[in-house]
C-alpha cells in the first residue's frame, strides 16, 4: 500500500506537532492541505488518524507511519544537500518531492550511504531506522571524515570528497590515495598524518575532505 | 611562465659563449635533494634547504663529464607531470619545450612507493629516464632494504642508490649520464578499458611532440590546459576532432579518472616493488622524530618557539650580534682607529672641506656609509642569516608553519607564509622575493603588505633593541605596538581584500642535525647577495645626504617634517632620522640611536618615534623589489598606506602615552 503524497504530507504535520510540539493533536486550519482534501479520508480509513472538531489526532498505527514519513523527508533533505549539494527553496522543495520515492528498502540504502545521519539540516531529529539501530549494534563506524578521528588512530583511505579538482590531485600526488593506510598523529592546531613514510600537516577544511575506513 | 622565459633567455645569454653540451634535467617531488645533486655536478651553489619548495627558479650549470660537456638544469620540485602550482609548471616546462637529452628522477628512498609512479610517468612520455633513489642513508637507519638492482632490471632505466648529501652514488650517476642508452626501457600497461582511451586520443595525434603521444594523451584526458594549448598549435585544423573525442572520453570517464588513473599507476607500482621493497614490522622512532613531536604539539612547541626565539634572537642575534660585535667593530675599530686615521689621510689628500665632507664628514661615505655598512649591519644580518640557514636546515620551519597556521588564516595567509615572514626580520627586501612561492595573489600581497609595514629587518631590530633596552617599558610597549599592528591589520586587509580563502597542506621533512658547511656556504651566499644589494645604496645614501646638507636641501625637508613631528609630539630634530630612514630603514634607527646618545628624547619620545620609525616606509630596496614583484600600482599603493598608519599610529600612540602616563 501508498499512500499519496498529500497524506504524507498530514501525517508530517501532525508528528511535527504531536512529537515535537508536545501537543496532543494538530489544528486543521494549520496544515496546509485543505480540510475537505480525499488525503484526509484516506488516512481515516487506514485507521492512521482521526478528525475530531477541526483537530487531528494520531491512532496508534498513524504514529508508527508518521515517523517513518518524517524519516524519509529529513533523509531526502539530507542527500540534497549533502551529496547533490542543492541549497536553499529549492532544496526544500526537491525534498518534498524526493521523500515519496524513499519507501520499500531505499530510504535504509540511503540512510546506510549517509552514514546513519542523526540530524536533518536544519538540526531537527531523524528518528533513526533499523538499519541505524543495526549499525550501532555492530559498532561499525562505516566511513568517516579523518576529522572524526583521535590522534593515535589510524584508517584506511576510502575515498577524498571535493569540489575542487586541483586540492584532489595535490592530495593524490602527496600519497592520500584510497587503500593506502593513515595514521593520525595530532588534531590541534592542524591536522598532521602519516602515509607510508612522509609526514603531512593539513588544515581543518582539508581534513574534512579525507574520508577515512577505520 | 613569463618568469621562466625571462629566466631563460637571460642564462642563454650567459652561457652561450662556453658552449652548450647535452641538456640533463633533475626532476622529483620537492626536497628530495636536487639541488644538493646540482651543486655536486657542477660544482657552483645554489641555495639548499631542509624546506619543500625552496628552488622557485630554474637553476643552470655546466658538467664535464667523461670529457663531455654537459648543460645540467636543477628544476623546482614535482609531485606529477601534470603541473598544479607555479614551480610545477614552470619544471614541466623543461621536459615540454627543452627535449633534454637526459631526465634524472631523484627520488627519496623512504618514499619509493609514493614517488616511484612518477617515474612511470615519465618513462610513458617517452623520455630517457635515469633514476636515482637519494638519501639511501636515512633509509637504512631506519631498517628499510632496497634491492636496487632488482629495481633497475624491472624498469629497464639505470637505476642508483645514493645520499647525495654524503657524497654516495655520486661516481655512479656521472657514469650513468656518461653512458647512456635511451633506447631501452620497460612499458607499462593499463587496464583494458584505459589503454582504450588512451589509443583513442593518441591515435588522432599526428603532429610532432618532445613527449610520447600516449603521454600526451593522458595529459589531455586530465584536462591539461597548457598541453591543448600545445596540441592546438601543432594540429591546427585536427584539433577540433581531437578536442571532440577527448571530450566525449573525459565524460564517460567523468565520475573519477584522476582517480582511476592514480590507483591504476598504484597498482604498477605495487608490482614493481613487490621483492624490491622491504621495510621492518616495527617503525623506529629515531631522535629527529620525537624531536618533531616536541615542536608540533601546542603544549611544548609554543614554549620551544619562545625558547628558540629568545636563546637565537634576543641572545645571538641581539645581545652577541648587534652588542658584543657591533661594540669590538663600530666602536673599537671604526671609532677608535679606522675612523681618526682615514679622516686625517683624506684630509692631506683633499684640501677642500666640501670634499672632506664627502668622505669622511658627519654623513661621510667612509665614515657613515661604509662604517655603518661593516661595523654595524654586517655583524648583525651576519648572526641573524647564521641563525636562519641553521632552523631551515633543521626542518623546523614547516614544524612552525603548522604551529601558526590558524592564526595566520585569520590575516589571511596560511601557515606556509612563515618562511617570508620570519626571513623578514632579517632582511625584508629578501623576504619580499620569497613571497612567490605563497600560492594564491591575495596572500603574496597580503605578506608583501605586512612585511613593508609591520616586520623590522635585522639591521633595524638590532639598533632598536640597542636603543631601548636602557628604557625597559618602552620594549615593551614597541614590541606590544607592532604586534598589534601586524594583527589588526592583517585581519582587516584579509576582510577587506576579496579573494579565495587559502588552504593549506604541507610535507614535514624529517628534522635532520645541520650540516655546518651547508650552512656556511647558505650564510655565506645569503651575506654576498645582502652586501650586493646594499653597499652601492649606502655609499648612493651618503651621497644625497651629502648633497642634500651642503645645498640646504636638507633643512628645507625638516622644516616641511616638522609639522608632522609636532603632531605626534617629537622634537623637530627626529626629522633628521626619518629623512635617514627613507635610504635605509636601519639608518632611520641609526639617526635615533645619535639624537638619544645627545639627550634630546626622553622615553615616550623615544618609543614614539622607534614605533613610527619601524612602521614607516620600506627602504629603497624594499620598494623597488615590490615594485618587481607586485608591479608599480600595488607598490605605490602600499608605500602610502604604510606612511599613513606608521604616522596614525604614532599620533595615537602618543595620545595614549600622554594620557596615561605610562612613560
Amino acid at each position: 500500500m501508498k499512500l499519496s503524497e498529500k497524506a504524507e504530507e498530514i501525517l508530517e504535520a501532525l508528528w511535527i506537532a504531536v512529537e515535537e510540539e508536545g501537543k496532543g493533536y494538530a489544528e486543521l486550519a494549520e496544515i496546509k492541505i485543505a480540510p475537505d482534501d480525499p488525503a484526509y479520508r484516506e488516512l481515516a480509513s487506514l485507521a492512521f488518524i482521526e478528525v475530531r472538531e477541526g483537530r487531528v489526532y494520531f491512532r496508534p498505527e498513524g504514529k508508527e507511519e508518521g515517523r517513518k514519513t518524517i524519516r524519509r523527508h529529513r533523509l531526502a533533505e539530507r542527500l540534497m544537500m549533502d551529496v547533490l549539494n542543492i541549497r536553499g527553496e529549492t532544496a526544500e522543495d526537491k525534498a518534498c518531492q524526493f521523500e515519496h520515492l524513499l519507501n520499500e528498502g531505499v530510504d535504509a540504502k540511503v540512510c546506510t550511504m549517509l552514514n546513519h545521519p542523526a540530524t536533518c539540516p536544519h538540526g531537527k531529529q531523524i528518528p533513526p531506522g533499523d538499519c541505524c539501530d543495526e549499525a550501532k549494534k555492530s559498532g561499525d563506524l562505516g566511513v568517516v571524515p579523518l576529522t572524526e578521528l583521535k590522534s593515535g588512530e589510524e584508517g584506511e583511505i576510502a575515498y577524498i570528497q571535493t569540489e575542487d579538482s586541483k586540492k584532489m590531485q595535490k592530495l593524490m600526488a602527496m600519497g592520500v590515495l584510497p587503500g593506502n593506510r593513515i595514521v593520525l598523529t595530532q588534531t590541534f592546531p592542524s591536522y598532521i598524518f602519516r602515509v607510508g613514510f612522509s609526514e603531512f600537516a593539513i588544515d581543518t577544511n582539508m581534513a574534512r575532505e579525507i574520508f577515512v575506513r577505520k | 611562465m613569463a618568469l621562466f622565459k625571462k629566466k631563460a633567455s637571460c642564462h642563454a645569454a650567459a652561457t652561450e659563449p662556453t658552449g652548450r653540451g647535452k641538456k640533463v634535467a633533475l626532476v622529483g617531488n620537492p626536497n628530495v635533494g636536487k639541488s644538493v645533486l646540482f651543486n655536486a655536478l657542477t660544482g657552483a651553489y645554489v641555495t639548499v634547504s631542509n624546506y619543500p619548495g625552496t628552488s622557485v627558479e630554474v637553476s643552470r650549470g655546466s658538467a664535464v663529464i667523461g670529457g663531455e660537456t654537459f648543460e645540467i638544469i636543477d628544476t623546482p620540485g614535482m609531485y606529477a607531470i601534470l603541473p598544479i602550482t607555479e614551480e610545477e609548471r614552470v619544471a614541466r616546462e623543461i621536459l615540454l619545450n627543452e627535449a633534454p637529452d637526459l631526465v634524472i628522477h631523484v627520488l627519496d628512498a623512504r618514499n619509493l612507493e609514493r614517488m616511484l609512479a612518477m617515474t612511470l610517468q615519465l618513462i610513458e612520455a617517452g623520455l630517457p629516464v635515469v633514476l636515482v633513489v637519494n638519501i639511501m642513508d636515512e633509509a637504512e637507519r631506519m631498517g628499510l632494504v632496497i634491492d636496487i638492482p632488482l629495481l633497475q632490471e624491472k624498469l629497464g632505466i639505470p637505476v642508483i642508490g645514493a645520499a647525495t648529501a654524503k657524497k654516495r652514488g655520486l661516481a655512479d650517476i656521472r657514469q650513468a649520464i656518461a653512458g647512456f642508452d635511451r633506447t631501452r626501457h620497460a612499458v607499462f600497461g593499463y587496464s583494458r578499458r584505459l589503454e582504450g582511451d588512451i589509443d583513442a586520443v593518441a591515435g588522432l595525434l599526428a603532429g610532432n611532440y618532445a613527449l610520447a603521444k600516449r603521454a600526451l594523451a593522458l595529459l589531455l584526458l586530465q584536462r591539461d590546459e597548457e598541453v591543448a594549448a600545445l596540441v592546438r598549435k601543432t594540429e591546427g585544423e585536427r584539433y577540433g576532432e581531437i578536442e571532440a573525442r577527448v571530450k566525449e572520453k573525459a565524460f564517460e570517464r567523468r565520475g573519477s579518472f584522476h582517480l582511476d588513473l592514480s590507483l591504476e599507476r598504484k597498482a604498477i607500482v605495487r608490482g614493481l616493488l613487490d621483492g624490491v621493497f622491504c621495510q621492518p614490522d616495527q617503525r623506529r622512532a629515531t631522535f629527529g622524530e620525537r624531536l618533531s613531536r616536541l615542536a608540533v604539539r601546542p603544549a611544548t612547541g609554543i614554549p620551544l618557539l619562545l625558547a628558540v626565539l629568545y636563546f637565537g634572537l634576543y641572545k645571538f642575534v641581539g645581545d652577541f650580534g648587534a652588542g658584543t660585535v657591533v661594540d669590538l667593530l663600530e666602536g673599537k675599530l671604526f671609532e677608535g682607529l679606522f675612523n681618526p686615521w682615514i679622516t686625517g689621510v683624506v684630509k692631506g689628500i683633499l684640501p677642500w672641506p666640501v670634499w672632506q665632507e664627502l668622505f669622511v664628514g658627519e654623513y661621510g661615505i667612509i665614515t657613515l656609509g661604509i662604517r655603518y655598512a661593516v661595523g654595524i649591519i654586517l655583524p648583525i644580518v651576519a648572526t641573524f642569516f647564521l641563525f636562519f640557514s641553521v632552523l631551515e636546515d633543521s626542518g623546523y620551519f614547516p614544524r612552525l608553519a603548522l604551529l601558526v597556521d590558524r592564526v595566520f588564516k585569520k590575516i589571511g595567509l596560511t601557515g606556509r607564509a612563515v618562511i617570508p615572514m620570519v626571513l623578514g626580520f632579517g632582511c625584508d627586501t629578501m623576504a619580499t622575493m620569497v613571497t612567490r612561492t605563497l600560492e594564491t595573489v591575495r596572500e603574496r600581497i597580503i605578506a608583501t603588505l605586512l612585511l613593508a609595514l609591520a616586520i623590522p629587518c635585522s639591521a633595524q631590530l638590532g639598533v632598536i633593541l640597542a636603543l631601548l633596552s636602557k628604557a625597559p617599558g618602552a620594549l615593551l610597549v614597541w614590541g606590544v605596538c607592532l604586534l598589534l599592528i601586524f594583527l589588526v591589520i592583517g585581519f582587516l586587509t584579509a576582510r577587506l581584500m576579496p579573494g579565495e580563502a587559502p588552504m593549506f597542506y604541507m610535507e614535514l621533512p624529517p628534522m635532520r642535525l645541520p650540516q655546518l658547511s651547508n650552512i656556511l656556504t647558505k650564510t655565506y651566499t645569503r651575506m654576498q647577495w645582502y652586501f650586493m644589494e646594499i653597499l652601492p645604496l649606502f655609499v648612493l645614501a651618503s651621497v644625497l645626504l651629502w648633497l642634500g646638507k651642503i645645498t640646504n636641501f636638507f633643512e628645507t625637508m625638516v622644516d616641511w617634517l616638522s609639522p608632522v613631528m609636532a603632531a605626534i609630539g617629537l622634537p623637530r630634530e627626529t626629522a633628521v632620522a626619518f629623512i635617514f630612514g627613507f635610504f635605509r630603514r636601519d639608518y632611520g634607527a641609526a639617526g635615533l640611536y645619535d639624537l638619544q646618545t645627545k639627550g634630546i628624547l626622553n622615553p615616550r619620545q623615544l618609543t614614539v618615534a622607534a614605533v613610527t620609525l619601524t612602521l614607516f616606509i620600506p627602504c629603497v630596496a624594499q620598494f623597488l623589489i615590490m615594485k618587481k614583484e607586485r608591479g608599480l600600482k600595488v607598490a605605490l599603493a602600499i608605500g602610502l598606506f604604510v606612511s599613513a598608519v606608521a604616522f596614525g599610529s604614532g599620533w595615537l600612540l602618543n595620545e595614549v602615552l600622554v594620557a596615561t602616563r605610562l612613560l
